[in-house]
């Protein structure tokens, strides 16, 4: 039995029949980073006697019948998420060196479980990109093409699942920081509805818009995972105290009679041919399973990105003004006073792409521009939001492609910003209104790269669109599911 | 239709608190131009009488029972400092 090609759900009954132990799995999959993890650049930093102490708790609990869902499960995390006493970067140079004194809410429920964390993955710095080319610790290789992009920003969290390095991951999701790379790696990933899981211990990039989810094998994981982390935080103003429904227990109810929505706005020129293929066959799969297809309109697509990237960097200028060389991270001091630290540790700790953020998100709110670019942008902002509640009377699921084309060239797009933010333009619309979607592995390419449907839900109707997806998976695993990512090196 | 010039570079690098090289500058002035000429496109909305959105979730004040919790404390607060001294952090001169 290959242990790390095993999904969480069939872990978990062997854990519970005592056949594997959580020990073995762990082992299994650190043997597996420590052999392919060298071609991909998923880890930033491997937690190996961490890891090897929490499954030995786990196993203990399993053999006193006290487990919990995901209890001995090797999991491993973005490196956004502060972890008590375990370096957190963001990527970044600014932050190399620190040590968080406490772990984030999501991190903490996964501990309370003794889930098993087997390190800290790579991302774009402060989770600015979707290549994840933006790294201090160098790009993350996408495990079907080694010359391609994982995507980003969360490219670590979803390379370490399709090369099975890790049984699942948390990342977060901005403007399709986990729904892009998900697609772009062939597995599951989830956004969760603003204010569902709590943002508390989550380095912040744009406070309004950043969001907590995760990403594995299958739906059924994603689930499962989902389960672990979402609910209320007191932590966490913006965290929103409603009821969490049993997402696993509500997978298999099927979408007879669902009503879906084809956006034709999502069909475009420059849409991959391959792409759109693959998401008409998806909708063709749900009609043959008994929901209702329904031609929508979300009128104000087209304005997305263009909002996004001045509402989003407006808060990220802000939210970074803490990375100042005084409390945490790096200094550079060269003796020319206070303000001249500042700038020099600035200038030196940010990459490209950080900087670039900041300049824009400063000008933004700068005096003179205020209403011009982020007031404007907060007005579009309405006018999107408003889009997907009238399409929400309609219909109960949004299907849309994840992504205009599957994962492109490493180098292809890192010159030219304007069309690296042009890629997250079926994504962003999301997260301006704040609502849930996950990403589905749904085909290949004819170069045989994963391509991925995004299926959008009602705020808080997280349980919908996983059994949504769960209905497609059951009907298509047979024909359509990703074949492993080869341990063999794929390039010399 | 707004122009970027490296002064305004200069200038939004000085209340953002970065230093930039000189071939950071020339780099931001076309690429900050060239994005911020894309962001034109939302004047092409109307937006009069439109309220703005901060958040997508509407949240009334988050309030809590106001009582005392333990919290951090000074030594691991000061932990990752790169400089502290007397249970404060320690920056560079301020006042000449």
């Amino acid at each position: 039995m290959e242990l790390t090609a095993l999904t969480i759900h069939e872990m978990r009954k062997h854990l519970a029949a005592g056949d594997v132990s959580a020990a073995e799995l762990t082992d299994a999959f650190l043997r597996r980073i420590h052999e392919l993890d060298g071609r991909i650049n998923a880890f930033i930093r491997i937690t190996e006697n961490q890891a090897r102490e929490a499954a030995e708790r786990a196993d203990r609990r399993l053999r006193e019948g006290k487990a919990a869902p995901l209890t001995g499960i090797p999991l491993a995390l973005k490196d956004i998420f502060v972890t008590e006493g375990i370096e957190t970067t963001c990527a970044s140079n600014i932050l190399k060196g620190f040590v968080p004194p406490y772990d984030g809410t999501a991190v903490a429920r996964l501990r309370e479980q003794d889930a098993v964390f087997l390190g800290k993955l790579n991302m774009d710095e402060f989770a600015m990109g979707s290549s994840n080319e933006n790294s201090a610790f160098g790009p993350v290789k996408n495990p079907w093409d080694p010359n391609r992009v994982a995507g980003g920003s969360s490219g670590g969290s979803a390379a370490a699942v399709a090369a099975h390095m890790a049984a699942g991951t948390l990342g977060t999701d901005t403007g399709g920081s986990i729904r892009q790379p998900a697609s772009h790696c062939g597995v599951v990933g989830l956004k969760p509805t603003y204010g569902r899981v709590s943002r508390y211990g989550v380095i912040a990039y744009a406070s309004s818009l950043d969001q907590v989810g995760p990403l594995a094998r299958d739906v059924e994981d994603c689930a499962l995972l989902l389960q672990a982390i979402a609910g209320f935080d007191a932590r966490d103003a913006t965290s929103v105290d409603l009821p969490v429904a049993d997402y696993p227990a509500t997978l298999k109810n099927g979408v007879k009679s669902l009503r879906i929505g084809r956006p034709k706005e999502y069909f475009i020129t420059g849409l991959d041919a391959d792409v759109a293929a693959a998401i008409n066959a998806a909708l063709e799969v749900y009609a043959g399973l008994g929901a209702e297809i329904v031609d929508i309109s979300l009128p104000h697509t087209d304005y997305a990105v263009a909002c996004y990237y001045l509402i989003a960097t407006a808060e990220a200028s802000s939210n970074l003004a803490r990375f100042e060389g005084v409390r945490f991270g790096q200094r550079v001091d060269r003796g020319d006073g206070l303000l001249e630290m500042y700038r020099n540790t600035r200038a030196q700790g940010f990459g490209a792409e950080v900087k670039r953020r900041i300049m824009l998100g400063t000008f933004a709110l700068s005096s003179g521009y205020y209403d011009a670019y982020y007031l404007k942008a907060q007005k579009v902002r309405t006018l999107i939001r408003e889009d997907f509640t009238a399409a929400f009377g309609q219909v109960d699921v949004i299907l849309t492609p994840v992504a205009p084309t599957p994962a492109f060239s490493l180098g292809e797009k890192i010159d030219n910003p304007l069309q690296m933010y042009l890629s997250d333009i079926f994504t962003i619309p999301v997260n301006l209104a704040g609502t849930c979607a996950l990403s589905l592995p749904c085909g290949f390419s004819a170069g045989g790269l994963p391509i991925g449907m995004q299926l959008i839900g009602k705020p808080f109707a997280e349980e919908t669109i996983l059994r949504t997806a769960y209905a497609f998976e059951a009907a298509t695993a047979t024909a359509e599911r990703p074949p492993l990512p080869s341990a063999e090196p794929a390039v010399p | 239709m707004m122009k970027i010039t490296p002064e305004t570079v200069h200038h939004v690098a000085d209340l953002a608190r970065l230093s930039l090289g000189e071939d950071e500058v020339v780099n931001l002035t076309s690429e900050m131009d060239l994005i911020l000429a894309y962001v034109e496109k939302l004047n092409q909305l109307d937006t009069a009488g439109i309220t703005p959105t901060a958040h997508a979730v509407p949240l009334e004040n988050a309030f809590r029972d106001d009582l005392a919790s333990p919290s951090l404390g000074a030594e691991k607060a000061l932990h990752n400092a790169p400089d502290s001294a007397e249970g404060c952090f320690r920056v560079p001169k301020v006042i000449e």
